[in-house]
């Protein structure tokens, strides 16, 4: 396809793993961590730490959303699917993704609760307008590039007049996480996680622009290069990371600049701010609760806001015994570090969130990267 | 989750919608989040929204620098086995 086979060109890519290699300094280490999960794939897809010198290392972020969500509030979109009768709507990758009991949305389907997968917010709508008796609930969850289309989904059931439709609301934000990862104390202070800058979003970008991550090139002080999501993309954001590091610059660079700008969309940006507020708190997985990191429905589109419809509150539920996606999701171990890993959570019958989604760091390595031996040895 | 793919629109449809062409595949997208998209124009397509607009010129300047930084790198020893192994 147009767009994505140019950058997934292997003779380029030879091209630029040679720059790479040219411009690293001996005896310093590189640490950079991709936060998003589609940069995840992409390294472990196209076997990027492969061509990468051995003393660049990738860490694995958080930007995963199946994989942050803590199993509390999949276990409230499956008690309204099967305790009070709601048709529920939400994207495939969520699905599977492993709650209290241990039961998944596909499982509760299974069990005769009406789970629909959709593509898109739309499709849910249509459902809500097909079906009038019955009550609709879109299960919403995604990073700053899915947030625009619950968004117009919720203005446009307010257009239509639906009086079945509301949204259980999951959104949450990128530079939070960010923040949350730069203050932790194995980066700030036990220096387990050692960083030297981001692999920034690519189409969380396209909708939040670049400005949102000057703040931690100023105030930490780490580079950021944005990148899409294909493999030359990567490359060229580490190279243009080893360049800031070696002439010691923390600044915002833009890789992705076919599709990303400053201020990122003002259109979506504009929907968003109109639908949503932020919640004071929101507790992710791996990385706990998190303030100002997630977005609820405005009291403005209450009769579209799920929580207050059925009365949902929040219990929080520890993940399974020895799974590790916690540690995973804050760069402090990797895949092979867990026990369960490749044993008992698979791909085929995961036990922890990060072997759910092809995102996931657990997923993305048992799927590419388990036998590279060179991948291996790095670890520790 | 956050997967998205270029597309080309094909036909602009009523209500902010678009028909796209994604790789031989058409489909109905919304447009409701952008703002001037034409015909012939690539959009990155996210779960059923056209999210941005594709700058084609942009795309090109990149691919053109890939090329420029690999020809300026020097050839190693290490990305000459590279070379041989991977073909």
């Amino acid at each position: 396809m147009k767009y994505i086979d140019e950058f997934r060109d292997g003779k380029l890519a030879r091209g630029l793993a040679q720059a790479i290699r040219a411009e690293v300094k001996p005896g310093r280490w590189y640490n950079f961590m991709e936060f998003c999960g589609g940069h995840t794939h992409a390294i472990s897809r196209y076997g990027v730490e492969g061509l990468l010198p051995e003393n660049v290392r990738m860490i694995h972020g958080p930007g995963c959303p199946v994989c942050v969500l803590p199993i509390g509030r999949v276990d409230s979109a499956i008690e309204l699917a099967l305790e009070r009768g709601v048709t529920l709507c939400t994207y495939g990758d969520v699905m599977r993704v492993p709650a209290s009991g241990p039961l998944t949305l596909m499982k509760a389907k299974a069990r005769g609760a009406d789970v629909r997968m959709v593509y898109s917010t739309l499709d849910a709508l249509r459902i809500a307008q097909g079906e009038p008796q019955r009550e609709v609930v879109f299960f919403a969850i995604g990073f700053e590039t899915t947030t625009p289309p619950t968004a117009v989904a919720i203005k446009q059931a307010q257009a239509l007049g639906l009086t079945n439709f509301s949204v259980f609301c999951n959104h949450v934000l990128t530079p939070a996480a960010i923040s949350n990862i730069l203050e932790s104390p194995e980066v700030r202070k036990i220096g387990t996680v050692p960083l030297d800058g981001f692999v920034g979003p690519a189409h969380v970008s396209t909708v939040i622009g670049s400005q949102p991550y000057e703040f931690f090139a100023e105030e930490y002080e780490k580079p950021v290069v944005i990148a899409g999501f294909e493999p030359l993309d990567v490359m060229q954001a580490i190279l243009m990371l080893v360049r800031q590091v070696n002439e010691g610059r923390a600044e915002v660079e833009n890789e992705f600049t076919r599709a990303v700008t400053p201020e990122g969309n003002e259109k979506a940006k504009a929907v968003v701010a109109e639908v949503f507020e932020l919640r004071r708190s929101f507790e992710w997985r791996g990385l706990g609760e998190v303030p100002y990191s997630a977005l609820r429905i405005k009291e403005t589109f209450r009769n579209f806001d799920a929580e207050a419809r059925f009365g949902i509150g929040y219990r929080s539920v520890a993940d399974a015994k020895g799974c590790e996606c916690g540690a995973i999701l804050r760069g402090v171990k990797r895949p092979e570090d867990c026990k369960l890993f490749g044993t008992v959570c698979t791909p085929e019958d995961p036990i922890g969130s990060c072997m759910v989604s092809s995102e996931g760091a657990c997923a993305a390595h048992y799927t590419y990267g388990r036998f590279r031996g060179g991948a291996a040895r790095r670890t520790g | 989750m956050c997967l998205a793919i270029p597309v080309q629109v094909v036909e602009l449809l009523p209500g902010d919608q678009a028909l796209v062409d994604a790789g031989g595949v058409r489909k109905e997208v919304s447009l409701a989040l952008v703002e001037g998209v034409g015909v012939g124009d690539y959009v990155i397509l996210h779960v059923g929204y056209a999210l941005h607009k594709l700058d084609e010129q942009e795309a090109k300047r990149t691919l053109e620098l890939f090329a420029q930084i690999g020809e300026a790198a020097p050839s190693t020893a290490g990305s000459e086995a590279l070379r041989a192994t991977n073909g």
